[in-house]
């Protein structure tokens, strides 16, 4: 195959599709701190964020995308963080923000 | 399919003496449907038709890539319309959903922005000296096949259906973004259920195909097929709509946008290429036509004279199914008997043995 | 003993005629169809206590009963003014005042064809489950049980392309009561809601957004879906983007609910063309001071009740029953 060569590939899509996701460890996370469903997206987090100044770093990002089943990349994300603590202390939903990050970090790496 | 709303959008389309408007692309790629277009309104219909030599690109390719600004398209169209008044027609027909969707808009323009219909007719002015009036209808070719098509179905030899088993045939119809995702009023149907096509497949024995990516588009895109670098995400489009569509074993496409048959089509031997994934029954891929092909099939017309022979997808395994006698011998044989060279063999057609022309060859 | 009629026998026309013969005027309700109660009768449970919708209705019903109210239902009203109300069977009634308690209109779902209502029978309205809930029971149409349901909010609402432009204020709320329902009849059940916008104006409703989130792990996605279409198994796929990621999204699911909106009624153009009023770029009637006078029509001798001048909650709309009969009730005193 592919004795071809086009020039191009076909592009692969970026949608989340959660039919094809597994969200099983979402749902395992979810479980454990279902306050993390409780987030409305305000972005105070990464407002706040020391490391999101600094980098692309983007909690609510991060955890969103975790909750729907992409878990690319998320980990080496949340390397990232200081764990300073003032996305927790900013949280109108008062999530534990420090906790998701160590729980995200527990369930999709070896942390 | 419960397609309920298409009632809800009507539009006038003309009985008779049609001002016809060609392609820039068809001719190469479909090459005999414009003509099976006006052979099937002329001879089987009786209609009148002018086919105009005069009339021009409207240039939608160059205007869709940035090339051709809209002044320039403007008055292109101003002089197409001028060429229809010349000629004494006044409902406007053309063959290319871009164009359509080009003639739409730019009416509508018009109608919003009375400067810009006066602009054009000073540059026409300027340009050439003619001066013209707008048309009474405005209708894409399919738009007048599907007027017609219980006249077609009253005269037709064949039906869409599998000739062995009596089953009606699964049909993949898909419109051009142009035809109604612009002025979803300008279409039969709208543009969230069109039924320009559906209407001619159900009144001629078929049945549509409601898949999940069916509104989806080609890829086509202008630009994005202009460049090479971007065809990776026109290929995608498609590809995406052919894998959406698999599951239903559909036994032919059938498109009304000279872009969208050509992608659909040819998009496939790509696909078969670099990933070696065929999307139609045993291993092949799945033809596609073009709606006056399928007209044509159902009159009765010869595939070869339909210029069938040109699709990059075989469409012999279809012709089988709804019991189309043809020479396949003939297929590469041109209108004079000459012959006209043959494709390589190729994944999605199975990558055929060598067949009989050869040996005229 | 002066009379005031009360067009429409919702829940805005029942307390009205109620505080009406409190004050001692004579009220007569005149409903359009057979019974009494207008859309609440179609409801099960409301926001966000959960009550009974007939628990208010048959209150109102047994007050209506027990001040022996006179009523005329099955009973259409063509125009009027403030002294006389003419019905479509060609009757004239006279009155000394009319209270408008007309209400709204459901949205059409089949106008936003994208979403396939009345074509894919696993697409259904708010209206819909709330049928369901009363059968006790929330199926596909095949009868099976769904076990991914998607909730869309604004169908009908805050969407310019169905020159609906105004926010419908209750179907957030709605959304978020029925996915809650939903989920305590089929926990097992993936519920996510699709929305724009969360908006929880009213007391317990924002507590109530929470305890869907977190209690009963409902989605919640920032994103309006796009189409809606069939896949090969008879499940509903949808498009959307999730907003807050930046990415397109997709996914199937058995039921699509669809939080269709508050329209204004087709009549109030011509009650407003008959009776001299006023009506808002939504087509809702207009009152005529939103902070002092939002009873009054600006017509003397014609109020007006509930949802007729803009979305409202149930309570909001009892509540401002009793403002506008206590408008009238004075005004009649006067003349």
């Amino acid at each position: 195959m592919a004795a071809i060569n086009f020039g191009y590939t076909i592009s692969q899509p970026r949608a989340i599709d959660i039919d094809r996701n597994n969200l099983r460890k979402s749902d395992e996370i979810l479980r454990e701190m279902p306050e993390l469903q409780t987030c409305i997206g305000c972005g105070s987090c990464t407002a706040s964020c020391t490391a999101g100044n600094l980098t692309e770093f983007n909690f609510r990002k991060v955890h969103t995308l975790v909750r729907r089943g992409e878990y690319q990349g998320a980990y080496e994300e949340l390397n990232k963080c200081m764990l300073c603590g003032k996305c927790r202390l900013v949280c109108p939903r008062g999530i534990n923000t420090r906790g998701v990050i160590l729980l995200i970090k527990r369930k999709l790496g070896d942390f | 399919m419960k397609r309920n709303s298409w009632q809800d959008y009507q539009k006038q389309i003309a009985d008779d003496h049609y001002y016809y408007a060609r392609s820039c692309i068809r001719q190469n790629f479909f090459p005999g449907s414009e003509r099976a277009f006006i052979d099937i309104l002329t001879r089987d219909l009786g209609k009148d038709l002018l086919d105009d030599p005069k009339h021009s690109s409207c240039t939608g390719i160059g205007y869709h890539s940035d090339i051709v600004p809209l002044e320039t398209i403007m008055t292109v169209v101003a002089r197409q319309f001028s060429l229809m008044n010349e000629v004494g027609y006044e409902n406007f027909v053309t063959s290319c959903i871009t164009s359509f969707g080009i003639y739409t808009e730019i009416l509508a323009t018009w109608q919003e922005f009375p400067e810009t219909e006066e602009r054009t007719r000073e540059y026409l002015r300027k340009a050439t000296g003619r001066e013209f009036t707008k048309p009474a209808s405005l209708a894409h070719t399919s738009d007048i096949v599907f007027h017609f098509r219980d006249d077609i179905a009253a005269r037709a030899k064949r039906r869409l259906v599998n000739a062995a088993t009596g089953e009606p045939l699964r049909v993949v119809e898909h419109i051009g973004c142009h035809y109604a995702k612009i002025f979803p009023k300008s279409g039969i149907g709208g543009s969230e259920f069109p039924y320009v096509l559906a209407g001619m497949v159900e009144s001629w024995g078929g049945e549509c195909v409601d898949y999940p990516e069916r509104r989806h588009c080609c890829g086509f895109g202008f630009r994005n097929y202009l460049v090479q670098a971007n065809r990776g995400y026109s290929i995608a489009n498609s590809h995406k709509k052919l894998e959406s569509m698999a599951p239903y074993k559909p036994d032919f496409i059938v498109a009304n946008c000279p872009g969208c048959a050509m992608f659909l089509d040819k998009w496939q031997y790509t696909i078969a290429e670099m990933e070696g994934t065929t999307y139609g029954e045993n291993g092949h891929g799945i033809p596609v036509l073009t709606y006056e092909e399928m007209a044509g099939l159902v009159l009765g017309y010869d595939p070869w004279e339909l210029g069938m022979q040109m699709h990059q997808v075989d469409v012999e395994p279809l012709l089988d199914k709804m019991g189309v006698e043809y020479d396949p011998a003939a297929k590469y044989l041109g209108r004079n008997g000459k012959f006209i060279g043959k494709p390589d063999t190729a994944a999605v057609n199975c990558g055929q043995s060598e067949l009989l022309y050869d040996i005229k060859e | 003993m002066k009379k005031a009629i009360v067009i429409g026998g919702g829940p805005a026309g029942m307390q009205t005629a109620l505080q009406l013969a409190r004050r001692g005027v004579e009220p007569v309700i005149v409903e359009r169809e057979n019974a009494l109660g207008g859309k609440l009768r179609n409801w099960h449970r409301l926001f966000p206590t959960f009550t009974p919708a007939t628990d208010v209705l048959a209150e109102l019903r047994r007050r209506v009963d027990e001040k022996g109210i006179e009523v005329h239902l099955s009973t259409e009203v063509e125009s009027f003014t403030a002294k006389s109300v003419k019905l479509s069977d060609g009757r004239t009634m006279p009155c000394d005042a009319v209270v408008v308690t007309t209400g709204f209109t459901l949205f059409d779902a089949r106008i936003k064809e994208e979403y396939g209502y009345g074509i894919y029978d696993n697409v259904v309205t708010s209206t819909d489950l709330e049928r369901m809930f009363n059968e006790g029971r929330v199926v596909k149409a095949d009868g099976s049980q769904p076990r991914r349901i998607a909730f869309l909010h604004c169908v009908g609402s805050r969407d310019e392309k169905v020159c609906q432009q105004h926010c419908s204020r209750v179907c957030c709320v709605t959304g978020v009561k029925q996915a809650i329902e939903t989920k305590q009849l089929l926990p097992e059940a993936d519920v996510f809601n699709f929305y724009m916008d969360i908006r929880m104006f009213g007391p317990g409703y924002e507590e109530l957004y929470r305890e869907a989130q977190q209690q009963y792990g409902i989605h919640f996605v920032r994103g309006r879906i796009s189409e809606a279409a069939a896949t090969h198994d008879g499940r509903i796929r949808i498009k959307a983007e999730d907003t807050l990621t930046g990415r397109p999204l997709r996914m199937s699911v058995d039921l699509l609910v669809l939080l269709i909106g508050m329209r204004a009624n087709d009549t109030n153009a011509a009650f407003a063309a008959g009776a001299g009023l006023t009506r808002a770029a939504s087509g809702f009637l207009q009152p005529e001071n939103l902070f002092l006078d939002s009873v009054r029509s600006g017509v003397e001798g014609i109020f007006y009740a509930g949802a007729v001048t803009a979305p409202k909650t149930v309570g909001e709309t009892v509540n401002e029953a009793i403002a506008a009969a206590d408008a009238a009730a004075e005004y009649l005193s006067k003349n």
